[in-house]
């Protein structure tokens, strides 16, 4: 390793690692590509797909009508609407967890990860009747409240850990001053503590846009989100080649996109702290 | 200064919602799971018909789908991490060096993870996989070989290699995040000591990696307990059970064969499971806490 110049050991590994990252993610780079022909150049020999001219076809095709559309949107509104309630539930709890620690908070902080490691096959079956007998299958409401509940625990632990990171002389200081749990949470908290709830919001988006069992067995034709609506795809009446991978990649590309940003905040919350 | 007492019963107020919504998201559903997987009950006639005491678990575990489940989950969940382990450390280690364009390259390794479930799955099976229009078999052609339908003639094999492939960035990413808080100065020290990079490897980087390899594996061994949206899009869980998996089973029982009662006690066999390795993530997740 020693007798290795800098300059050659720094080309051997840019060499080594641009081999693993480009094969790690050839099934995406190649999807992307596909989804740039016609349906025609699509089904072609590898090397005649790449050399094939590109066009957008694909994709003006799958957002023509609302097939694609319509999941899409219901997507944008049960990640979006999960997150949001999600933070209005977590953050007043993740602040009392945080800043009036008692003898019970370690107890409690466990048991709000203990319904997140809860299997949820192991609760298919009285969810399943309740939506039914409640009328909630198929419902984007129905799908928000429970994407929200899944995420939920993932929310306090994540807002949690941010807040208790804030120094506790700060609020005093607050207290002292005559400032209400009220204004102390918004003059206070809520402005040391965005960065730790955009992260919070961040993840909950990703986990909701990708959240697949509940939307599979909760949903049909009206409220499917694309998690659901790509996995249709499977059949034999799904998408063709092209405007599979063009629907593919607009199902993906905002989660690349958040991922790519939140990137710590995904360690963080993922690993519910256990790693920094 | 201790917080007054009213605002300790604001601080009550503000947990009630929280706390309420899990209690009944998980207590109250996985109460009536308990209480279907004793009785007698069919979607078909809508209602309980009788206590079936242990029944239900009977038919569950004598399900001839039953031990190949149990045997295809254990081998899913030790595949994957007999590739994500080793696969994710060395990716994490040449991610951690200085190289040229370093930054793109750690978003093309992230990638994976991040593309939803059912588009990984579909991608592969369509794109990749599939016997006749499928990558693969296009190069296996052009080479004078026959095209190997992979989802029908190794399907767990498959799908281990599926889901390697969209868990290996989490390792990385953990991994990475943990050797980043590795002194370089120690590195060095053991460098100037003659450590060569097996050595360094084994007795300074592992060690300090402990806790995150351990939290790696946890993880991913709940969430790879779960796996459902790629067995469904790609094998759906066949041919025959060869790549059912425990919660599939549950699944096929509740919502397709139109059996909660059986159902339910695979979900309650499906908790227990899972709570055998939760009971060991919770605790290295409560050691952290206290820091």
């Amino acid at each position: 390793m020693s007798s290795l110049s800098p300059l050659l050991r720094k080309a051997a590994l840019t060499l080594l690692g641009w081999s693993v990252g480009l094969t790690l993610a050839f099934p995406i780079l190649w999807t992307a590509l596909v989804s740039f022909r016609s349906e025609a150049d699509a089904l072609g020999a590898p090397a005649a797909v790449l050399a094939a001219p590109f066009t957008l076809e694909s994709y003006a095709a799958i957002t023509a009508g609302t097939r694609f559309t319509a999941p899409f949107v219901n997507s944008v509104l049960i990640a979006g609407g999960a997150t949001a309630l999600a933070l209005l539930v977590a953050l007043p709890a993740a602040w009392a967890l945080a800043l009036f620690p008692g003898p019970r908070t370690k107890a409690l902080l466990m048991t709000i990860l203990g319904t997140r490691m809860m299997p949820a096959v192991g609760v298919l079956v009285p969810v399943y009747l309740l939506f039914r007998d409640l009328g909630l299958l198929d419902s984007r409401a129905g799908l928000i409240v429970v994407v929200m509940l899944t995420n939920l625990p993932v929310a306090i632990w994540m807002l949690y850990g941010h807040l208790r990171e804030i120094p506790g002389e700060i609020f005093e200081a607050a207290r002292m001053d005559g400032a209400g749990p009220g204004a102390e949470l918004r003059h206070v908290i809520a402005p040391l503590a965005a960065p730790g709830i955009a992260a919070t919001a961040l993840l909950c988006l990703i986990l909701g846009w990708n959240e697949a069992f509940w939307t599979l067995n909760l949903s049909a034709a009206k409220a499917a989100p694309l998690s659901a609506f790509i996995a249709a795809q499977a059949s034999p009446e799904g998408l063709f080649h092209a405007r599979l991978c063009a629907a593919a990649m607009l199902a993906s590309l905002p989660v690349l996109g958040l991922g790519w940003i939140g990137q710590r905040a995904l360690v963080r919350g993922l690993t519910f702290g256990a790693v920094k | 200064m201790p917080p007054p007492p009213a605002s300790r019963r604001t601080a009550r107020l503000m947990l009630a919602p929280a706390l309420g919504m899990l209690a009944g998201w998980m207590l109250v559903p996985l109460a009536m799971t308990l209480w279907f997987s004793l009785q007698r009950y069919t979607l078909i006639t809508s209602g309980a018909q009788g206590f079936a005491g242990l029944e239900n678990y009977r038919y569950f575990i004598t399900d001839p789908a039953f031990a190949p489940s149990l045997g295809n989950t254990l081998a899913l969940v030790l595949g994957v991490l007999a590739l994500t382990l080793p696969g994710g450390l060395g990716i994490a280690l040449v991610l951690a060096q200085p190289f040229w364009g370093r930054g793109v390259v750690r978003a093309l390794v992230l990638a994976p993870f991040f593309i939803m479930p059912s588009v990984s799955a579909l991608v592969w099976k369509t794109m990749l996989l599939h016997p006749m229009s499928g990558l693969l078999a296009h190069l296996a052609r052009s080479l004078g070989l026959q095209p190997f339908d992979f989802l029908s003639q190794a399907p767990l094999a498959t799908l281990i290699a599926l889901l390697a492939w969209q868990w290996v960035p989490f390792v990385a990413l953990i991994l990475l995040t943990a050797l980043q808080s590795l002194d370089p100065a120690q590195i060095e020290a053991a460098r100037l000591d003659g450590a060569g990079p097996a050595a360094r490897l084994r007795h300074l980087i592992l060690p300090h990696l402990g806790r995150a390899i351990a939290v790696a594996v946890l993880i991913q061994t709940i969430f790879l307990l779960s796996t459902f949206a790629e067995i469904l899009v790609t094998t759906n869980g066949g041919p025959g059970t060869a790549s059912t998996t425990l919660t599939y089973l549950v699944y096929i029982q509740s919502l397709l064969q139109f059996d909660p009662g059986t159902g339910a006690a695979g979900g309650i066999l499906a908790v227990l499971l899972a709570n055998a390795v939760a009971i060991f993530l919770m605790r290295l997740i409560g050691r952290a806490l206290e820091r």
